[in-house]
């Protein structure tokens, strides 16, 4: 685990940076709230209602689709680094696999989940 | 690899923390103090030429030293929040998005003084490529949070289009250097150059000809052509900036982001284009190899010529419209990387190239 010592101390440093520079931005600007700076921008009109209403619901369908494919992305890491050492074996068991997930994908596009509107 | 060898051969812990803390200045040093503010001034400057206008050029030679100005200047704004803010996930949203840019780094390998010769922060991290994807897909967290904070409706709607645009083109992203993994037999990015740098067959004579012949580029061109555009939607860049489309949401998720904190978003933007920059240079382009000069020199060459192309390509293209956008990368990218990622298992099968 020594090799993963130089990432861990990189986080140290970028989360003292980060915090550091907006703590010093914070410290170092004036402060003259008035209502109307404090108002939520709209085009200059009193903001109307609140804004957190709610999301369309094609935004989780993309979100469903978008954790299914990505875990076969990351299936499909280890096979592609051992694949020389896999052979024939091991292309066919990856086509076994696309195409079912495949299978998938033609469905969700027939069903017209990947079809923006 | 060195490094861990060094550690593994006797050269003890303290010489390897040592030599890692150093290598951790060079980069913080170089990539914050010099690369985000010099390619803030060479965007404006490259795309005032394409448009044939001067360009900030007031501020030291050639205004090289604008975006310090810039910078310093919002140090010192008004620090404004507005009200209806969630406050806390407010203030961590711009740290959120500026932690996994710079984390990537550590195992972006980058050349060193010497020709032919390169190291990382972290080189014997044998996922690299893993940890750096998983790194980036981290940053749309902060997208999301902050939009959600900021009691906006552009900022809402912009962080959500933002999000869905990141992580749908993540996927071709993934998919789209599954190529190289096959070829190269390994995640580790030193690994990789390494590989990129061995002669085709072996036994032919190890000149720099050789190397370039072995450049990834070549042997996986639709990978490539995938991962720069999916790493364009990744960075929000033109023509796929629509999170920041100015006339439908203003700025996106940051419209109600000032002073620093702005900044913030703007500084992992940019670390995000030099990281997807230096990924596909060691990815594609054989990292730091080339003849006689320092490693250094081939890499920042490599480098800085991808971030050009992109700054041409956002001169040149209009912006897409959001169902243009979706249908292009589920319906076209994401086929064609699976295509890519099968005829590759089929090619290597058939050719069998030696094992390197």
């Amino acid at each position: 685990m020594i090799q993963y010592l130089p990432i861990l101390i990189l986080l140290l440093i970028a989360v003292g940076i980060a915090v550091g520079q907006i703590a010093l931005s914070n410290f170092l600007g004036p402060k003259k709230p008035t209502p109307e700076k404090n108002a939520p921008y709209e085009c200059g009109i009193i903001p109307a209602e609140d804004a957190r209403k709610g999301v369309w619901v094609r935004f989780y369908l993309i979100g469903m689709l978008f954790i299914l494919f990505d875990m076969e992305t990351v299936f499909l890491y280890p096979w592609a680094v051992i694949y020389r050492r896999l052979g024939m074996f091991g292309l066919m068991e990856m086509a076994v696999f696309l195409a079912i997930l495949l299978i998938g994908y033609v469905y969700a596009w027939k069903k017209g989940a990947l079809t923006w509107d | 690899m060195e490094a861990v060898v060094e550690y593994m051969t006797g050269g003890g812990i303290i010489p390897f923390i040592l030599g890692a803390v150093l290598r951790i200045a060079v980069v913080l040093l170089f990539l914050l103090l010099f690369c985000v503010p010099f390619l803030i001034w060479m965007e404006r400057r490259v795309m005032a030429l394409m448009q044939a206008r001067v360009g900030p050029n007031r501020v030291g030679p050639f205004g090289l030293l604008q975006p310090i100005a810039d910078g310093i200047k919002l140090f010192f704004k008004e620090d404004i929040t507005p009200t209806g803010v969630d406050k806390v996930v407010y203030y961590a949203a711009p740290i959120v998005v500026l932690i996994p840019a710079i984390v990537t780094f550590s195992v972006i390998p980058f050349g060193s003084i010497f020709p032919h010769q390169g190291t990382a922060i972290a080189p014997g991290v044998n996922v690299g490529l893993l940890f750096a994807f998983a790194m980036m897909s981290l940053s749309v967290y902060g997208v999301v949070l902050a939009g959600w904070a900021s009691n906006n409706k552009y900022s809402l709607l912009g962080s959500l289009r933002s999000s869905a645009q990141m992580i749908s083109y993540e996927l071709t992203l993934g998919l789209s250097v599954i190529g190289v993994l096959m070829l190269a037999g390994s995640l580790n990015l030193m690994e990789i150059v390494r590989v990129q740098q061995l002669p085709i067959l072996p036994g032919t004579a190890d000149t720099w000809l050789q190397h370039f012949k072995n450049w990834f580029v070549f042997k996986q061109p639709i990978g490539f052509a995938l991962y720069l555009i999916a790493s364009m939607a990744e960075t929000a860049r033109i023509p796929f900036d629509l999170p920041e489309a100015e006339g439908e949401l203003v700025a996106g998720f940051h419209t109600e982001y000032s002073s620093m904190k702005f900044a913030t978003f703007f500084m992992a933007e940019y670390a995000f284009v030099v990281a997807h920059s230096a990924l596909m240079t060691v990815l594609f382009f054989g990292g730091w190899s080339g003849p006689l000069l320092p490693g250094i020199f081939w890499f920042l060459l490599k480098v800085f010529s991808i971030i050009f192309f992109f700054m041409w390509v956002r001169s040149t293209l209009p912006r897409f419209r959001y169902d243009q956008l979706m249908n292009f990368g589920w319906k076209i990218l994401l086929p064609i990387a699976l295509v890519n990622v099968f005829v590759t298992g089929i090619l290597i099968s058939l050719l069998n190239p030696q094992t390197p």
